[in-house]
């Protein structure tokens, strides 16, 4: 398999996008392509822009609380779209959101403290890469 | 020696801004909280004030922080999130409900639309026949590190610092009680900086604001007396301690020997201390309340004037109840059971200490010269520079947890599978309620008067005067913070990195 590329997004109006910033340099330091989107995407923007850059992973970062709003909207648009990715999502995520949110497709959630190779380890097994 | 320790209470006020410190007064104990509606978080409060805490502080969610109103498309799935949602004039008056702003300071965590939230507290006082030079508090109205490290920015650097001056200059002469910027280090810190990057840089954005109040003629022995600074108090002890005093030397010298103060009250550093966020694990979450009790006492031996010790469960969510009664009684031990608030700065003269914060000192005053060498705090950030340092930082600290040349317990050492749960906070989803009411204030008021005085907001903005008397108005009519923040963003325009 070619490189693997990579959607670092940040849906809602948080801010906070250390872990989303280590997460994509570490993924890059791993051979992996990675686009990052910035804070303060819509849904719709993160979907279009994954399907315009052709990637094969969408990593969702949200720490204000909203995850099972805007990542159950984004699996929708992704469904509506008929675009195939590995999508998993990290941030502040409550160990009780974490069945919701794979029951609406994401592939995993990480929860902090996840090391950066576990990341690998997991796109790199899903993709068989 | 005697000129960079001094005694407690004298310049440079390494030892401390007053004599006697917390043998004079304590700490103010100061929660920081805010979900869903302004009536659960008027409950809070309430409860939080019951328990002895003595100021309130107050978290807007996203929304309310970047001028939207809860019905806007934006806000869908945030309103009343981490903090809580305030639309107009109405939820404020909710807000505070039954709260004496004559008795109760409180500060407010709210940059880009400080101006307007700031405007709505004075309107409640007024109301409950408080008026505006009475009230007192702090409003965060720091924007440039939103563009360094936590981005609820909304308009450029340029009008966003112009906001602030015009924040200054009618707070000193009609609202002199409140605090009109607390400058902080606490998000940078949380964005992955180093200790002395939390103080260079939070300092290089205050050095930018004070020029520019200098420019605009303003008297920095009346402003700077009101400005605060807000730092983070992360896990190694020793160093925080001496950041802290480091911090207050340096200050004292840069408003001496650069900006030429002569008031003593300009040149000495006053701060609150919040514990660091980033350091709790949801990994065995019991063992956070050490980690906050360790960066508590350094806090309190640091010298801090207020403080925030974060909830046990706030990796996981907001606060419970009981996580926050746990978290504010760790404070009360450090200040009526510990017995460290006899002495004043106990580690003064500790061989490691005094030795750490000179070193301190010194990398700090490197991190500001690399801010000035471009020409400063806004030409820094609109470079990248700032926001680049931290970056690295916080990848190399992530890379030595993983290498375990840093070692969190319960996490990537003496770690198991076997995870205490404990339940955060829950708290009932208030949007519905938040829209309705939004839409029972506009059917409600005057739309002429709105129309009207949005009107001449804007032509205030575009007249380039100090638009505070314009936003107090508006905000009086019920104009919403979306209606107020959209008629500004007309003329500033909105900032995009």
């Amino acid at each position: 398999m070619t490189n693997i590329k990579v959607l670092v997004a940040k849906p809602g109006l948080d801010g906070h996008d250390r872990g989303a910033k280590v997460v994509a340099r570490g993924l890059m330091e791993h051979g992996m392509e990675v686009v990052y989107t910035g804070i303060r995407q819509t849904p719709e923007k993160i979907v279009n822009t994954a399907i315009q850059e052709g990637v094969d992973v969408i990593g969702l970062s949200c720490l204000s609380g909203a995850h099972n709003h805007l990542f159950s909207k984004i699996m929708m648009l992704l469904q509506e779209s008929q675009y195939q990715c590995l999508v998993v999502g990290g941030g502040i995520i409550p160990k009780k959101d974490i069945p919701y949110l794979l029951d609406q497709g994401l592939d995993k959630i990480f929860i902090p403290g996840t090391s950066i190779k576990e990341m690998v380890d997991f796109i790199k097994g899903k993709l068989n890469a | 020696m005697e000129d960079r320790i001094g005694k407690p209470g004298q310049y440079p006020y390494t030892r401390g801004i007053y004599p006697n410190m917390y043998e004079g007064r304590l700490w103010t104990m100061r929660q920081y909280a805010g979900f869903s509606s302004a009536r659960l978080t008027n409950q809070r409060f309430k409860y939080l004030l019951e328990k002895g805490q003595t100021g309130l502080s107050v978290a807007f969610d996203l929304p309310t922080q970047l001028g939207l109103d809860s019905d806007d498309q934006l806000s869908y799935g945030e309103v009343g999130k981490v903090g809580v949602a305030i639309d107009s004039l109405a939820d404020m008056e909710i807000l505070l409900d039954g709260i004496p702003l004559d008795k109760i300071s409180t500060s407010m965590t709210i940059n880009s639309t400080a101006m307007i939230l700031l405007a709505m507290y004075i309107a409640v006082g007024e109301k409950q026949g408080v008026p505006a030079d009475k009230i007192s508090g702090t409003i965060q109205n720091d924007i440039l590190k939103e563009y360094v490290a936590r981005g609820t920015y909304v308009f450029p650097p340029g009008p966003s610092v112009k906001i602030i001056n015009d924040i200054f200059s009618y707070c000193s002469k009609n609202v002199p009680k409140f605090n009109t910027i607390s400058i902080s280090g606490y998000h940078i810190r949380e964005a992955g900086a180093t200790a002395e990057q939390e103080i260079g840089l939070t300092f290089a954005n205050a050095i930018e604001y004070l020029k520019n109040a200098k420019k605009l003629g303003l008297d920095l022995d009346v402003i700077a007396p009101r400005i605060s600074f807000f730092f983070n108090c992360h896990l190694d002890f020793l160093e925080e301690i001496a950041k802290f005093r480091a911090a207050r030397r340096l200050w004292a010298k840069i408003m001496k020997e650069r900006f030429g103060v002569k008031n003593p009250k300009s040149m000495m550093l006053r701060f609150h201390t919040q514990t660091a966020g980033s350091t709790l694990t949801q990994q065995k979450p019991h063992y956070n309340i050490v980690r906050v009790t360790l960066q508590a006492l350094a806090a309190v031996l640091g010298g801090t004037q207020s403080l925030h010790t974060n909830s046990m469960d706030e990796a996981l969510s907001l606060p419970s109840e009981q996580a926050v009664e746990i978290a504010l009684a760790t404070q009360q031990m450090i200040a009526y059971e510990s017995g460290v608030t006899k002495t004043v700065d106990p580690f003064g003269g500790s061989y490691a200490i005094e030795k750490m914060t000179d070193e301190l000192e010194e990398k700090i005053k490197e991190v500001i010269g690399k801010i000035e060498e471009v020409g400063g705090a806004v030409k820094a950030i609109e470079l990248g520079i700032p926001q680049e340092m931290i970056e690295d930082s916080s990848y190399k600290y992530q890379l030595e947890l993983e290498n375990k040349e840093k070692i969190v317990v319960g996490l990537n050492k003496f770690a198991n599978e076997e995870d205490v749960e404990i339940q955060g906070g829950e708290f009932p989803d208030g949007t519905q309620e938040q829209i309705e009411q939004l839409q029972q204030v506009r059917n409600n008021r005057n739309e002429d008067e709105v129309k009207e005085i949005l009107i001449n907001l804007k032509q205030a903005c575009l007249d380039n005067i100090n638009i505070f008397p314009q936003i107090l108005e508006a905000v009086k009519k019920y104009c919403t913070i979306g209606e107020i923040t959209s008629t500004l963003k007309e003329v500033y325009g909105e900032y995009v990195p």
